[in-house]
């Protein structure tokens, strides 16, 4: 079988060459795998146990699932039809709308937070005007809330542009030549057959919006059940009891694996 | 010919992983030249006084870069203890120096307190939320910063309003009603002068020397008694794993020297001998 490959034989280099990208790739993977197995051995699982009944951690593993399920939510709802237009609709200054809405991955979340609290904080430049209607953002938990779809918005708009102009066009003229409406088309056409896309978008950016951090301390503040979200306590019980800070960082790890098994799974369903 | 290419190759991937292998084996790159750099891990409410000093003690003395990391007592105790090596830690309360000396981590004959502060009420000088007295702090809708209750100033305000709650002048409902105002948990002063001057903010719990002089013009501050009031005390100290001990110590005995003191009194701290 192996009598084609004669060159395996010829070349004593390459044996040489496969070990060091081996050795290489191993390096990498050890770097990856090390820390987050770290956390894993430095606590034992009656601490690990204990830590997640304390108040300050069950309140931050509370806030977080609310928060970033609300604002995924919110994605979802403002950043469907914004997608769909634009994988659909050529427009003028449609390329300002995708720059936009992209802006947030690249921009660092402090320059979120600043930015956010020079908009909606109380001497803001829509905070003033809300704080005259007795609307207060800044530091509540309207504000984590805030933050976070800033930030994860673009991981699901993205996803859902691509999805959406993979949808062959032939279906929803079909629909259209047959009566149906262009929600009708949108809702029952091009949704279900980007579904797997939209859903595997909507998760990531459920991911993003559950590790946000600078923009939240920064805008929403720091208080406990409030606005102190997993990421945030780890910092703040990192200063108490380590063990909680730990505690905190293993749920998020497993909550990340799991993000990533459900992109895996909801993608590769259609594939 | 083929196999002379793949050694060619080779050889940038060799030493790809030999530089690899050589950084991780030297983490730190020793300073150049006679210069001696003394890091010392301070205190945040510090910040304004010692880095006033560190510059001081540099023009005196041009062959030692004294290198500051200003953060809070706690996030620094939890630096040394997974592995950092400043040559000198000053903290803002006895507790976190006493949980390193435990440790081993200090050279304990040189730990001492140096310096005392005590808490204020500050609020910005536009006062819109019109905070006059600590009685107002009570008052609903006010919007109140203090620390979280693992840094000192957080676990010093919480030691204030409790014995204010066990005066009847005040009350327990007091110390509630104040805690339902406070809006966030700072986890060093630091970021809780900007929360006030943005306006975000309407008084903060701080300590009476964390009001720098270029910031006088923009925060009023309000004493709290004596008799509510706690005495904060500083202690600093050298590090068992410092080597270079006589030049820390040169250090401190300028911090605690009259030049030293004239500037910890210049930002309203008061120094011990």
């Amino acid at each position: 079988m192996d009598s084609t490959r004669f060159s395996r034989v010829a070349r004593p280099g390459e044996a040489a060459l496969s070990l060091l990208v081996f050795c290489l790739i191993a390096c990498f993977l050890l770097f990856v795998t090390i820390p987050v197995a770290s956390l894993f051995l430095r606590i034992t699982p009656e601490a690990f146990l204990s830590s997640l009944q304390q108040p300050a951690v069950v309140d931050a593993l509370r806030l977080s699932l609310v928060t970033a399920s609300v604002s995924t939510a919110v994605v979802v709802l403002l950043g469907t039809p914004l997608s769909y237009v634009n994988a659909r609709v050529r427009y003028r200054g449609r390329e300002i709308v995708d720059t936009l809405t992209d802006l947030p991955i690249v921009l660092p979340p402090a320059v979120a937070g600043i930015a956010l609290l020079m908009a909606f904080g109380r001497r803001g430049v829509v905070g003033e005007f809300l704080d005259g209607l007795g609307i207060t953002v800044a530091f509540t938990t309207l504000a984590v809330i805030l933050a976070q779809i800033f930030v994860a918005s673009p991981f699901y708009i993205r996803q859902a542009r691509a999805s959406f102009e993979a949808v062959d066009q032939l279906y929803e003229d079909a629909a259209r030549t047959l009566g149906a409406s262009r929600l009708a088309v949108l809702l029952r056409v091009s949704i279900p057959i980007a579904r797997s896309g939209l859903v595997s978008g909507a998760i990531l950016s459920f991911a993003r919006a559950l590790g946000e951090f600078g923009a939240t301390i920064m805008f929403a503040g720091n208080f406990q059940g409030r606005t102190q979200t997993m990421p945030l306590a780890i910092y703040t019980t990192m200063q108490g009891d380590l063990n909680d800070a730990i505690s905190i960082a293993i749920v998020l790890v497993v909550i990340s694996f799991a993000v990533i098994l459900a992109v895996k799974y909801t993608t590769r369903r259609t594939a | 010919m083929r196999s002379h290419d793949k050694v060619t190759l080779l050889v940038p991937l060799l030493l790809i992983a030999v530089m690899l292998a050589v950084a991780g084996c030297t983490g730190t790159t020793q300073p150049t030249g006679g210069q001696t750099t003394l890091t010392v891990f301070t205190a945040a409410s510090l910040t304004g006084a010692f880095s006033g000093i560190g510059e001081t003690y540099m023009a005196e003395n041009p062959d030692v870069v004294v290198d500051c990391v200003f953060d809070g007592s706690q996030a620094l105790r939890t630096q040394i203890e997974q592995g950092a090596s400043p040559d000198i830690f000053v903290s803002a309360n006895v507790k976190h120096m006493g949980a390193l000396q435990g440790g081993g981590f200090m050279e304990n004959d040189t730990v001492t307190v140096f310096l005392e502060n005590s808490l204020a009420v500050i609020v910005p000088a536009e006062n819109p939320a019109n905070v006059t007295s600590l009685a107002d702090l009570a008052r609903p809708g006010v919007r109140l910063v203090i620390g979280t209750k693992d840094v000192p100033f957080g676990s010093y305000t919480r030691q204030v309003l409790d014995t204010m709650a066990a005066d009847p002048a005040y009350g327990a409902a007091y110390r509630d009603a104040v805690m339902e105002n406070v809006i966030s948990e700072e986890t060093a002063i630091t970021t809780v002068m900007p929360k006030l001057t943005l306006g975000e903010a309407d008084a903060a719990f701080v300590y009476k020397s964390d009001v720098r002089p270029e910031d006088r013009s923009l925060v009023r501050r309000i004493e709290v008694p004596a008799e509510y009031n706690v005495v904060a005390e500083y202690p600093l100290g050298i590090l068992a794993s410092s080597e270079q001990k006589a030049e820390a110590a040169a250090f401190i005995a300028f911090v605690r020297g009259p030049t030293g003191n004239a500037i910890l009194e210049s930002y309203g701290f008061d120094p011990v001998q």
